[in-house]
C-alpha cells in the first residue's frame, strides 16, 4: 500500500489540471472530480496509516531528478513513514469533508468551479510537502499552497478588501519564506544533499557544525513563523479569514498553517542539535499564543475569533516542539485539525445563516440550528480543553511535558529550563484564556435572544453530514493519544524514538480542568445576557485600545515597512528600471539604428567601388601577414 | 632564366587588371581586365613550376583549373553583360547600381 502513496498528491494535481480545463463541462461544475480524487487519496492513507499502526517500516523511495554537477543531484522522492500517513490522514480527511461541505456553500457562486480546482491543487501541495522526502520538494509543495492561499483568499476579489488580504499574505508568509529557502540553501551547502535523511545524519553523526546547524535551524524556522502564523509574523492570518469559510476551515486552520508545524517536526533531530532554536521557538511559541488568546477575546467577527484562536493552538503546537514534546505538537496538531475544522465550518453555517459575520448580529441560534450548535458546542469544548474530548488529551500532553521539562527535572537536554517554564505558565494563562473566549464565543452566537435581520434556518443537511462526521472526529481523536500503541509511536523514527504512551499527571489534569472550567464559567458570566453594551475591557482604555489596534503591528509593519518600500523604494527602484535597465537596452536599439542611418550611404551600388575596397582590404591583409610573419 | 623576370611580368599584368577592373566603365573591357588578373597568377603558378620542379609539380595543374574556371567565369559573366544590355540598353557599370541602398 505504501507504493501507492504517491497517488495521494496525484490524483488531486489531475483533479486540478481536469477542473482548470473541462470542469465547466462536466456536471455539477466539475466539483465531483475533486472529491472522488481526495476520497482515492483518504482511503489509501487510511490504509497506510493502519499498516503503520501494524507495525509496518517506513517506505522510501527516491529518484534522480536531475544532476547538477559538484556532487549535487536534485531528487525526487517521498518518505511514507508514520508522520507522513498521520498528516496525509489529516489533510485527506480534512480536505474531503471540506469538499463536501463546500458544495452546499459554494452553490450558485459565479467562480464554482475554479474554487474547487483551487482546493484541489491546495491539496496537492500540502500532501507534496508531507510526502516530500528533499527539502527541494517540500518548497514546491510549500509554495503551492502559498499561492493557492493567495487566490482563495482573495476568491472574493470584487471587494478591494479581500484582494488585499490576499496580497497582505500572500507577502507576509514570503517574508518567511525568504528565511526557509535561506535555511535549505545552508543545509544543502553542509550536507551536500537536500535529502532530509542525509541533513539529519551530517548533524547528528557531527559532519556538519553546530554554527551552520543553528543558523540553519533558525532560517528554517522563519518559514515556519511564516507559515504557521507565529509572532511577529501572525497578522496575515487574521485577515485571511476574507476567504469562503471553507477556505478558512481547511487552509487556515487545518492543514497549510500546520505546515510549519510539520516542517519543525520533520527536521526535529536537526533543531534538537541546535538547542538555542528550540529556545527561540520557545519563547516566540509563548508571546505568539498569550497575545492571541487575548485578541480573541475582543474579536466581534465569529471568524476572527476562530482565526486568533488557530495563531495561539499552533503556537502552542510549536510550544510543545520547543519542550521536546514530539510527540505531543503533533498530536495536538492531529486534534485540532478536526475540531478547528468543525468550528470554522459550524461557524461557516452560521453565516450561512445569519448573513453577517458578526457576532453582534447573532445570538439565540441554539433553538433555530440545533444540530449546527451541537457541533459546534462540542468543537468548542474540544478546543477549550473539557475531558473527554479531543484538546483536552493533547493539551494536557503539552503541558505535561512542558512542566518535565521545566520543574520535573526530566528535562530536555536541548531546551532550557527556564523557558519549558516560561511555556507552562503562559501555556496554562493561555488555556484560561482560551476558555474565556469559547465561552463568550458560544453565548454570543448561541445564547440569550437573536439580535440579527430575518429568520435564520438550519444549513441543509450537504453542510450538516460533515459537521457531524467531524463532530464526531473531535470528539474522538484524542483517544488516539493513550495506550501502548498511541500515535507517539505510529510516528517514531529511528532519530526519535518514541518516548512511550503518555504519562498522566493526575495532579495536572485536575489544574487544567480547574482553569478551563473557570475559563468557561468566567465567560458565562460575563457573556451570559448576550453582548454587554459596552465590552468590559474597554474600562481599561489603555489594554482596549492596543487590543482593538492589534498591539500596533499592523500599524508598524504600514508605517515603517510598507511606507519605505512603497514610498521611497518602489518609485526608486521604477526609476532605475526604466531609465538605467530599459535605457541601455533601448539604447542599443537606438544606437544600432541611428549608426545604420549613416553607415548606409556606404552601399553605393558601385562594383567598382566595392571592388576598389576588396583590393585595399587584400593588401591591407597581405601587409599585416607579411610583417607577422617577418618579424 | 631567373625567377624574377616572370615574377615583375605578372606583376605588371595584374596590376593592369586590376587598373581595368577600377578605372574602366565597360563591363566588357572589366571582365577583361579580371581575365588579365587571372593570367598573371597562372603566370606565377607556372613560373614556380618551374623553379620548384624537383619538389613539386602541381603548379601547371593548378594553372589549368584557373584556366577552366576563367572560362566558365567569362561564360557566364558576359551572359549577365548581354543581358544587362538588353534591359537597360547600356553596359556601363556606373548605371547598373541596383544594390544601392
Amino acid at each position: 500500500m505504501e507504493k501507492l502513496a504517491w497517488l495521494v498528491p496525484a490524483l488531486p494535481l489531475v483533479a486540478w489540471a481536469v477542473q482548470l480545463l473541462v470542469g465547466k463541462r462536466l456536471p455539477g461544475g466539475g466539483a465531483g472530480v475533486g472529491i472522488l480524487a481526495v476520497a482515492i487519496g483518504w482511503v489509501i492513507s487510511l490504509a497506510i496509516l493502519f499498516g503503520i499502526i501494524g507495525g509496518a517500516d517506513a517506505y522510501h523511495v527516491s529518484r534522480e531528478w536531475a544532476p547538477i554537477g559538484a556532487g549535487f543531484d536534485l531528487p525526487l522522492g517521498m518518505t511514507v513513514d508514520g508522520l507522513a500517513a498521520v498528516m496525509m490522514v489529516v489533510v485527506t480527511t480534512i480536505s474531503l469533508f471540506v469538499q463536501i461541505y463546500s458544495l452546499s456553500y459554494m452553490r450558485g457562486d459565479e467562480r464554482y468551479t475554479l474554487f474547487f480546482a483551487n482546493l484541489s491543487l491546495f491539496t496537492a501541495g500540502m500532501l507534496i510537502v508531507v510526502l516530500a522526502d528533499n527539502l527541494l520538494l517540500m518548497l514546491f509543495g510549500w509554495e503551492i499552497m502559498g499561492i493557492c492561499s493567495y487566490l482563495l483568499i482573495g476568491h472574493y476579489w470584487e471587494d478591494v478588501a479581500n484582494a488585499r488580504a490576499a496580497v497582505k499574505a500572500f507577502l507576509t508568509t514570503r517574508v518567511g519564506d525568504l528565511g526557509f529557502m535561506a535555511g535549505i540553501f545552508v543545509f544543502a551547502w553542509a550536507a551536500r544533499s537536500f535529502d532530509i535523511e542525509r541533513i539529519i545524519e551530517g548533524v547528528s553523526s557531527g559532519e556538519i557544525s553546530s554554527t551552520t546547524v543553528t543558523l540553519g535551524a533558525a532560517l528554517l524556522f522563519c518559514g515556519a513563523i511564516g507559515k504557521s502564523g507565529q509572532f511577529p509574523l501572525h497578522t496575515w492570518l487574521p485577515d485571511a479569514m476574507a476567504g469562503p469559510t471553507p477556505v478558512s476551515a481547511l487552509i487556515h486552520a487545518a492543514t497549510m498553517v500546520a505546515a510549519g508545524v510539520f516542517l519543525v517536526a520533520r527536521m526535529y533531530p536537526v533543531f534538537e542539535a541546535s538547542g538555542s532554536v528550540l529556545d527561540e521557538i520557545g519563547i516566540l511559541a509563548s508571546i505568539t499564543m498569550l497575545i492571541a488568546a487575548l485578541l480573541a477575546l475582543v474579536q466581534d467577527d465569529i471568524k476572527r475569533v476562530l482565526a486568533y484562536s488557530t495563531v495561539s493552538q499552533l503556537a502552542y503546537m510549536m510550544a510543545a516542539l520547543s519542550v521536546g514534546g514530539y510527540s505531543a505538537g503533533i498530536f495536538h496538531l492531529f486534534t485540532h485539525a478536526f475540531f478547528k475544522a468543525l468550528l470554522f465550518l459550524a461557524a461557516g453555517s452560521i453565516i450561512h445563516a445569519v448573513h453577517s459575520n458578526n457576532m453582534s448580529e447573532m445570538g439565540g441560534l441554539a433553538r433555530v440550528m440545533p444540530v449546527t450548535f451541537v457541533t459546534f458546542l462540542v468543537g468548542a469544548l474540544a478546543l477549550a480543553g473539557i475531558a473527554p474530548l479531543a484538546g483536552f488529551w493533547s493539551k494536557d500532553e503539552i503541558l505535561t511535558d512542558a512542566w518535565n521539562a521545566g520543574f520535573g527535572g526530566t528535562g530536555h537536554a536541548a531546551t532550557s529550563q527556564t523557558v519549558a517554564q516560561i511555556v507552562f505558565v503562559t501555556g496554562m494563562v493561555t488555556a484560561f484564556l482560551t476558555a474565556v473566549y469559547v465561552a463568550r464565543m458560544l453565548w454570543l452566537t448561541f445564547g440569550a435572544a437573536f439580535r440579527g435581520q430575518g429568520h435564520p434556518h438550519e444549513a441543509d443537511a450537504g453542510m450538516l453530514f460533515p459537521l457531524v462526521v467531524l463532530a464526531v472526529g473531535a470528539a474522538l481523536a484524542g483517544f488516539v493519544g493513550l495506550g501502548d500503541n498511541s500515535i507517539s509511536t505510529w510516528i517514531q523514527t529511528t532519530h526519535l524514538p518514541s518516548e512511550g504512551p503518555a504519562t498522566l499527571n493526575l495532579g495536572l489534569i485536575v489544574a487544567t480542568t480547574v482553569i478551563a472550567l473557570a475559563g468557561l464559567a468566567l465567560g458565562t458570566a460575563l457573556y451570559r445576557r448576550g453582548l454587554p453594551e459596552h465590552e468590559y475591557l474597554e474600562r481599561l482604555p489603555l489594554v482596549w485600545k492596543t487590543l482593538q489596534r492589534k498591539y500596533f503591528l499592523d500599524d508598524l509593519y504600514e508605517q515603517g515597512i510598507v511606507r519605505a518600500v512603497a514610498g521611497a523604494l518602489a518609485p526608486a527602484t521604477y526609476w532605475f528600471d526604466q531609465r538605467v535597465v530599459d535605457g541601455v537596452v533601448n539604447g542599443a536599439g537606438l544606437g544600432t539604428r541611428r549608426l545604420a542611418r549613416g553607415l548606409r550611404y556606404v552601399q553605393s551600388g558601385q562594383a567598382q567601388w566595392y571592388a576598389a575596397a576588396l583590393f585595399l582590404g587584400v593588401v591591407g591583409l597581405a601587409v599585416v601577414v607579411t610583417r607577422l610573419i617577418g618579424s | 632564366m631567373p625567377l624574377m623576370y616572370p615574377l615583375v611580368f605578372a606583376a605588371f599584368l595584374f596590376s593592369a587588371g586590376v587598373y581595368g577592373v577600377l578605372a574602366r566603365r565597360n563591363a566588357v573591357m572589366v571582365l577583361m581586365s579580371i581575365e588579365l588578373m587571372l593570367n598573371a597568377v597562372n603566370v606565377n603558378l607556372v613560373a614556380f613550376n618551374a623553379y620548384l620542379r624537383d619538389q613539386l609539380v602541381s603548379g601547371q595543374v593548378f594553372a589549368l583549373f584557373v584556366i577552366a574556371v576563367a572560362a566558365a567565369e567569362v561564360g557566364i559573366g558576359l551572359a549577365i553583360v548581354l543581358l544587362i544590355f538588353r534591359n537597360r540598353e547600356t553596359v556601363n557599370i556606373d548605371e547598373v547600381d541596383l544594390l544601392r541602398w
